[in-house]
């Protein structure tokens, strides 16, 4: 895929809204807005009424400094905004008050970087900044943009906190896009300044050319799941119109996500025309050492960190430690049970990440919901892991207790509940054997000529009891059987 | 005098009632020949007044201001009033809530609003005829202008209409209003007295300050509104001197600063000679006088403007129909044809002047060109200042190179109106504090502002000159006559 892409060069702008921020960005309104009636989390300030005046909510400064430090950013100890002046009904006060980083300006941090793994190398995704703006307000449509009759402003979002997070124009591939923003979420988690599972909490726009042509940028993605298609549906797009023989332009392209299609805006409005300049509501703020010092020392173990620190610790492989330390609170999850057990070793601790990582991570998924918003504990799938380890139950028999687990029920209670502990009584298993045999003449015949013909007898058997019989006594009982006739 | 009123309801020889029935009185007969007033709140007042007198009897407190009437300029936001910066694109407005300086002066220390003072719209002019609502005239001579921006609330002063008044002085209009109407005006430091509630024309020059008829109640109002507000960031936490205990010290030891720039070209020969007996009278108090030099005062006018568009360009954008305010009736096409329809439809000539030029200098290209340079002479022309107070006290000067013109006189010469500015917008560059004094009258009988500008935050120091000159002047006392054609 890389290969036919290579032709190919995207940037990201990753607006993530600071959802952890208990108030605005410049005023004292609650950020907890979802789901509210439009246009009562409001203040004079942030819908920009005359007279007013932001103050920054100091509280910023330490969330993004947490973000700047997560990815290896360089921090300007000097803060201050600057206002993007342009009209539009999302926008109170004619200006959005954000930071640059021209015209004398700088961006809260500058540089950093995001490892991604892309077809089995790592890759690292330079990053051009971070800077913190105000959020608009939220456009409500009937239909698409393209087609509803009127626009409703809500103003709840007006003023809450951006964290704007741009890519430098690095990635060559919508896969590469995908990780990209797989890495980031996670270190966002990590960092504990935002809940990315919130509907609108994140927003990305996208800078995408084909090489030696215009670019076009995509806005209003949504969501991280929609990047990637919004960016391949782009890619053809381009691709497309340069095969009939048409120019490119640079343009502002919508992101539709009821049609799937990206639609042109505008022709590029050029980047000066939001004749930026200098915030002077608001004084420039010192970032010292010591308070970028102590930010750092309460800052978790980054998520590479962790996957190496867990690949030492528990002997996982390279692709294990990498997918369990994605999302923070499965690698907690993870390290909370398998560090509760001491007669826990290399075995166990495969066994513990294939748990979290295929059945219940799937369970998740299905659900739609996070490990920490169910009953599950970690001391469930240690037992769970225990009582496979010494036989009490099947592995297959252990995959029917999930929804169970997740209620919070313990695994001892669940298999006195469902009795499906394993058969090893061997007069049962014999019995068992011998009807199975007498069923199956044919198969019984092939036994001389096919060893397989055991495993098939094996299988009825445990087909019979419901995977049941203990798989080892059922082996030697079976041979033995078979032997004699 | 606010201060003698002040004493004469403590002592029960006023009521409340009667001060502000005064007030009302006298604009009743005066009000329609200088049109101070853009709207009044009667009824309001007389029943705060009535409440107030109560309370007097009862003894208990009704705050530092005692009821006394209290003009407001039209662009400070008072909650549920209505709150137009003399713009037709506010037209009906009202704010819901309470700018930092009516909190203090109104809700804190008993102020009565008696009304909201006429302005240039959006306080952009120096004469007080763009209002949407017409002009303001002279009280000393109705066929000249009060000065501007804050023409209303000196003219409401200077003809006895109201006791204290606010105006906001961006880059002299308090300043020049006052010295039009032989009224005190002073500019505070920037960050002195909070902005939040008062509307933006350019945040960075805009400081609230007070209107008054004597230095003292000067002093009376910057202790109530100055301070740190946690809603202005720019608000500046410094100590707040007890003003009108310190504006009666002897100023026998300052040394005041004479910039000779300020003393060119321009100058109508009545100001200066004016100004130079004043001076001598400030010598004669004991104070010894230097020559100082602000060097770069030839580029203020160019600095200050540019610098005054740009902003007011930005600050402006808000002003949209969308959200208050009247809305253009025709809504075809997008939102942004609506809003241009609104805002051209809306906005005076002068405004739209400004927010086109400011547009343009902080366009593409431009920018450096315009914006960047003019805050490089801002900041020499701040230098200049900080210079200047390394060799004396308070720098002094006149106010305005005139006294008050015709109306209609540079109404139509933008380029005119805006060079009268320029005694007073460097201080506003400079972010210093400065006061106006009346000094004395020219053979027009108009008065003539003394200027007394300080070093940050020493509004202190030039109350202080200023209450000495004005009780060795004595020409504060006279109430202008709101006659036609002056004497």
């Amino acid at each position: 895929m890389s290969s036919q892409n290579n032709d190919v060069i995207i940037g990201l702008e990753v607006h993530i809204q600071l959802t952890n921020l208990k108030t605005k960005l410049f005023c004292s309104c609650s950020t907890n807005y979802r789901g509210k009636e439009p246009n009562t989390f409001v203040c004079p300030i942030c819908i920009g009424l005359p007279g007013s005046l932001p103050v920054v909510n100091k509280k910023v400064i330490e969330f993004a400094t947490r973000l700047a430090l997560a990815l290896n950013c360089k921090i300007n100890h000097k803060f201050w905004f600057f206002r993007k002046n342009y009209h539009y009904p999302d926008l109170p006060k004619g200006f959005q008050i954000t930071q640059y980083n021209k015209a004398g300006g700088k961006a809260f941090a500058d540089g950093g970087k995001i490892t991604i793994r892309i077809n089995n190398h790592k890759k690292e995704v330079l990053l051009n900044r971070i800077h913190l703006e105000e959020d608009p307000a939220r456009l409500v449509h009937k239909g698409s943009i393209a087609t509803s009759p009127f626009t409703l402003v809500d103003y709840n979002r007006s003023g809450v906190c951006l964290i704007e997070i741009v890519s430098e124009p690095v990635i060559d591939t919508p896969e590469e896009a995908r990780e990209f923003l797989k890495q980031l979420k996670s270190i966002v988690q990590y960092t504990g300044i935002s809940d990315l599972d919130l509907q609108g909490s994140v927003r990305v726009d996208a800078n995408i050319s084909i090489k030696g042509h215009e670019r076009s940028e995509v806005k209003n993605i949504n969501s991280f799941k929609e990047v990637e298609r919004a960016l391949s549906y782009e890619i053809i797009r381009q691709k497309n119109t340069l095969k009939r023989g048409k120019v490119l332009i640079q343009e502002t392209r919508h992101w539709d996500d009821k049609r799937k299609i990206t639609i042109s805006l505008r022709s590029k409005e050029f980047e000066a025309d939001y004749r930026y300049f200098p915030e002077q509501d608001l004084v420039p703020l010192e970032i010292d050492n010591i308070f970028i010092q102590k930010v750092k020392e309460k800052l978790p173990e980054m998520p590479n960190e962790r996957a190496l620190r867990l690949r030492r610790e528990y002997m996982l492989s390279e692709f294990d430690s990498e997918n369990l330390v994605l999302d923070k609170e499965i690698a907690d999850f993870y390290e909370n049970g398998a560090n509760s057990d001491p007669s826990f070793g290399y075995e166990e601790y495969k066994q513990y990440c294939n748990w979290l990582m295929n059945n219940i991570s799937g369970w998740l998924n299905e659900n739609n919901t996070t490990i920490t918003n169910t009953k599950l504990t970690p001391k469930q799938v240690v037992d769970l892991i225990k009582n496979i380890r010494n036989g009490k139950i099947t592995t297959k028999i252990a995959k029917t207790y999930i929804d169970e687990m997740m209620k919070g029920i313990s695994i001892s209670q669940i298999i006195k509940k469902k009795g499906k502990t394993r058969i090893y009584d061997e007069k049962i298993i014999e019995k068992l054997c011998r009807e199975i045999i007498e069923e199956n003449p044919n198969i019984v015949k092939d036994f001389c000529k096919n060893l397989k013909a055991l495993e098939a007898l094996i299988g009825r058997v445990m087909a019979k009891t419901k995977g049941q019989a203990d798989p080892k006594i059922t082996r030697e009982i079976m041979l033995e059987l078979l032997k004699k006739s | 005098m606010g201060y003698e009123l002040i004493e004469k309801i403590i002592n029960r020889e006023v009521t409340i009632q009667d001060v502000i029935q005064t007030s009302f009185d006298r604009i009743e007969t005066t009000d329609i020949l200088i049109h101070s007033f853009v709207k009044l709140s009667k009824d309001e007042a007389l029943k705060k007044a009535k409440k107030y007198d109560i309370k007097i009897q009862k003894g208990q407190k009704v705050g530092k201001l005692y009821g006394l009437p209290f003009a407001n300029k039209d662009l400070i936001c008072l909650k549920g009033f209505p709150t137009t910066c003399c713009s037709k694109i506010l037209k009906g407005y009202r704010p819901p809530y309470n700018a930092f300086v009516i909190e203090r002066l109104v809700e804190q220390e008993g102020a009565i609003h008696i009304g909201n003072t006429n302005m240039d719209e959006f306080a952009m002019g120096s004469s007080t005829e763009s209002s949407y609502y017409g002009p303001t005239y002279n009280p000393w001579d109705l066929s000249r202008v009060p000065g501007g921006s804050s023409g209303g609330s000196a003219t409401a002063i200077a003809s006895g209409q109201a006791i204290f008044a606010i105006g906001s002085d961006t880059g002299g209009s308090i300043r020049c209003p006052a010295s039009f109407c032989g009224v005190v005006g002073l500019k505070p430091t920037y960050g002195r007295v909070s902005r939040y509630g008062l509307v933006a024309f350019a945040n960075s020059l805009d400081q609230i300050g007070p209107i008054t008829k004597c230095v003292y109640d000067s002093a009376l109002m910057l202790e109530i509104i100055s301070g740190k507000d946690p809603l202005d960031s720019t608000s500046v936490d410094i100590k707040v001197d007890k003003y009108t205990e310190e504006i009666k010290n002897p100023i026998e030891k300052k040394v005041i600063g004479i910039p000779k720039e300020f003393f060119g070209e321009g100058i109508e020969k009545e100001v200066e000679s004016s100004i130079k007996k004043s001076i001598e009278k400030l010598e004669s108090l004991g104070a010894s006088i230097v020559e100082v030099t602000i060097p770069h005062l030839e580029y203020t006018i160019a600095t200050y403007y540019l610098l005054c568009m740009c902003e007011a360009s930005s600050n402006l954008a808000r002003f949209d129909g969308l959200r208050y305010g009247p809305m253009s009736e025709n809504l075809s096409g997008d939102t942004f044809e609506v809003f241009s329809r609104t805002r051209g439809k809306y906005f005076g000539p002068e405004v739209r002047r400004r927010i086109f030029l400011g547009t343009y200098a902080l366009s593409a290209g431009y920018y450096d060109k315009f914006y960047i340079k003019a805050l490089k002479v801002r900041s020499l022309i701040k230098n200049d200042f900080v210079q200047a107070f390394k060799k004396c006290d308070s720098i002094v000067c006149p106010t305005m190179p005139s006294t008050a013109f015709k109306t209609g006189a540079l109404i139509n010469d933008p380029l005119k109106m805006y060079i009268i500015d320029i005694l007073t917008c460097s201080v506003n560059l400079a972010g210093i504090p400065a006061l106006t004094i009346p000094c004395g009258f020219d053979s027009n009988n108009l008065p003539i502002g003394f200027q007394i500008i300080g070093d940050y935050f020493d509004e202190k120091g030039i109350l202080n000159i200023g209450y000495q000159l004005e009780q060795e002047l004595n020409v504060y006392r006279k109430i202008a006559p709101v006659v036609n054609g002056g004497k």
